[in-house]
């Protein structure tokens, strides 16, 4: 039963995370129709920037208290991050925004391959070591243990997706997003500044990336060039299986998600004898991803696709 | 495009290339003999900082060679180094190894993993050109019947019988959970681990697998700590044992934790931080500072590249002189005229006494082992040699 409920929080700190960043892919699908594959870089560059900052204030001897360093990185990856997300916007999707829908695509691949090289260019090929700022003491309960930075996660995550649903139902901002994400040109029409509504959305994404970043390399206490795109990957996933566009369904495919594979990972081989071993995780992932998809070709609670011009 | 253009563009193409090869066969013409030298590793990618390692190690001996001025059938030889990203991808492989033999290099450092160096042996064989892989430890990779392979590195076999027999035997574990990161190199060394584990009396509670990209191993390692594991084997490299060995302590998982030369690296310690005290890891050979050669080299090697040896320089290294040394002697930089003395070479490496069997690995290849204290890889043993 220990063990039960350990997987069941390996799943809950693992979706949590790839909740943060399907919110992202979801919210610019929802408005644009368009698969931002670099949201995942931009959650490593975020987890990288927050590292230098890390390494930057500690280094310097300044005496600021550990908790407060961590506050002023993120502070600092969120700005950079959100800066970053409205120059992506900006450069490689607002001139295409009326080109056929495959050439965003592309480009969105291509801005992804970029900020790899970059990062790779600016931090070296190596993998990185993120400073513990928070003590990373086990606490035990039931017999499972979980860790304080595992704990913030799972709270980061909740807030901030209730926030999120907050600004979109009930401020200006949001009734914006949702009337654009309808209907561009109408609520153009209707006098929303669509073009400002847009890289509202890449900014707010930007800056969930960034949150998300900082809290995966402080739990796994690594960074890298390369986190980004399983991460991305695997965040673009739960967003698909949640149905892409709507937000419920990208924090429900996350967390679904996280479970699926931990369980998967747990139980699969004592299920079958050991006939299929635990690298049939992602296997196992999918194949729920696929039967979803077969019932239900928009995701677990997506709504029929709207037609758009 | 039309057919017409195209074949205008190809006509232009081939006479440019033609002129191009016109004019670097002209410039072979002269008193110096430049040979290149292929290096091929992962330079991107999650082990790219052990494929910049080696070929580190390449270009410290091939300049060394070409400061000390050598001369290969009667023309002073200048080396330059080909060197070829990999990305650790088996796929990669025979790509990065043909664009070698095409480059018409005269001889092959690399590569770093065993899932690379296998597919690209096979093109190293068909060119006839001479393979030397300084860290590439599978067993397949010098049994295939190839002439052209050969390696530094006691392999996995040598190194999983060492592991599997220490395990039981010194460590006294009786319940052994094994994990692999199913490359060639982690399920090769597992399964040799798995085979002398039994035959010393230990028992096997399960067979975990992850994968080279992963970072959370939370869920088997819950799954391990339900069934009672008192040492898990890890078959793997760095960039995975780090964190793993995080999670392991995270989850209050008392078993001890041993590794292969994958795991036995600075970055390993690093990444792991304080929860890498008290795990154990083996790597081929003798530790840098046993080395006959191995203080003088670390030295050169940070003065040259101001950084610290990450792994594999030192056999990379060795590689590449062995690879030198048997060219001086044939006075040739055909392989065909020095693969036979490659073969049949004695040389005092920095590692130590190179010599190969008959397949091409190297006579006795020592294992020594190494407990985690302090920060630091404390050395525990050599086995063999």
């Amino acid at each position: 039963m220990a063990i039960f409920l350990q997987q069941i929080l390996n799943g809950l700190v693992l979706g949590s995370v790839y909740a943060l960043v399907a919110l992202g892919y979801t919210m610019v699908y929802g408005i644009l129709g368009l698969i931002n594959f670099a949201h995942g870089e931009v959650v490593m560059v975020g987890a990288l920037v927050s590292l230098s900052v890390i390494e930057l204030l500690l280094g310097a001897n300044l005496g600021i208290p550990a908790p407060l360093v961590g506050v002023m990185a993120l502070v600092i990856a969120i700005g950079v991050c959100m800066t970053l997300g409205f120059s992506i916007e900006r450069v490689a999707y607002r001139p295409l925004r009326r080109a056929p829908r495959l050439a965003p695509l592309i480009t969105a691949i291509g801005v992804s391959i970029l900020l790899q090289t970059v990062a790779m260019l600016i931090w070296g090929r190596r993998y990185h070591t993120v400073p513990a700022l928070i003590p990373p003491t086990p606490h035990t309960f039931a017999g499972a243990t979980i860790t304080n930075v595992q704990i913030l996660i799972i709270l980061v995550s909740a807030l901030i997706m209730a926030g999120l649903m907050g600004l979109v139902h009930f401020t200006r901002l949001g009734r914006a997003m949702r009337a654009t994400a309808e209907n561009p040109v109408v609520a153009g029409l209707m006098g929303v500044n669509i073009n400002r509504i847009i890289s509202a959305t890449f900014v707010i994404g930007s800056a969930l990336a960034a949150v998300a970043g900082v809290l995966v390399s402080s739990n796994y206490g690594i960074a890298h060039y390369y986190m980004g795109f399983v991460l991305g990957l695997k965040a673009f996933t739960a967003a698909v299986l949640g149905g892409i566009g709507n937000l419920p369904g990208a924090m429900l495919g996350g967390l679904l998600l996280g479970l699926i594979e931990s369980l998967g990972a747990g139980y699969v081989g004592d299920l079958t004898g050991g006939f299929l071993g635990s690298h049939y995780q992602d296997v196992f992932a999918f194949l729920v991803l696929i039967t979803v998809l077969v019932f239900r070709p928009t995701g677990l609670l997506g709504e029929r696709v709207s037609e758009r011009a | 495009m039309n057919m017409g253009d195209l074949s205008v563009h190809l006509k232009t193409a081939v006479v440019g290339v033609a002129a191009a090869t016109a004019l670097a066969l002209a410039g072979c013409g002269s008193k110096d003999e430049a040979i290149k030298i292929g290096h091929a590793g992962p330079l991107t990618g999650p082990v790219a900082h052990l494929g910049k390692d080696n070929e580190n190690g390449v270009r410290l001996a091939l300049d060394e060679a070409n400061a000390a001025g050598v001369s290969i059938g009667g023309k002073k030889a200048t080396f330059s180094m080909q060197s070829e990203d990999d990305q650790a991808d088996p796929k990669q492989g025979p790509i990065v190894a043909q664009k070698l033999v095409d480059a018409k290099v005269a001889g092959v450092i690399g590569h770093l993993n065993s899932g690379t160096t296998i597919p690209a042996s096979k093109i190293y064989h068909d060119a006839g050109l001479a393979q030397i892989s300084p860290s590439a430890t599978n067993v397949t990779y010098t049994h295939q019947g190839f002439k052209t392979a050969f390696r530094v590195m006691a392999n996995d076999a040598q190194q999983g019988k060492v592991l599997g027999d220490y395990a039981v035997h010194k460590l006294g574990a009786k319940n052994i959970a094994i994990i692999d990161d199913r490359s060639a190199y982690g399920q090769g060394l597992a399964d040799e681990f798995e085979k002398a584990a039994k035959a010393a009396g230990g028992q096997i509670v399960t067979r975990e697998f992850t994968g080279t990209d992963k970072t959370d191993f939370n869920a088997i390692l819950t799954s391990i700590k339900g069934k009672n594991a008192d040492l898990i084997f890890y078959g793997g490299m760095d960039s995975q044992a780090g964190p793993m060995m995080k999670q392991i302590k995270n989850l209050g998982i008392s078993s001890k934790f041993l590794t292969g030369d994958g795991g036995q690296t600075a970055e390993f310690l690093k990444l792991a931080g304080d929860a890498a005290e008290g795990a154990y890891a083996s790597s081929p050979g003798v530790p840098l500072d046993k080395m006959p050669g191995g203080k003088a080299f670390a030295e050169k090697y940070k003065g040259k590249f101001k950084i610290e040896i990450q792994l594999y320089a030192p056999y990379a290294y060795d590689a590449t002189n062995v690879l030198l040394e048997a060219m001086k002697k044939a006075d040739s930089t055909d392989p065909a005229k020095y693969l036979p003395i490659l073969a049949g070479i004695t040389f005092q490496g920095v590692t130590g006494n190179i010599a190969f069997d008959e397949n091409g690995d190297i006579k006795g290849g020592s294992i020594s082992l190494y407990q985690a204290k302090g920060g630091k890889w404390e050395y525990l043993d050599t086995v063999g040699g």
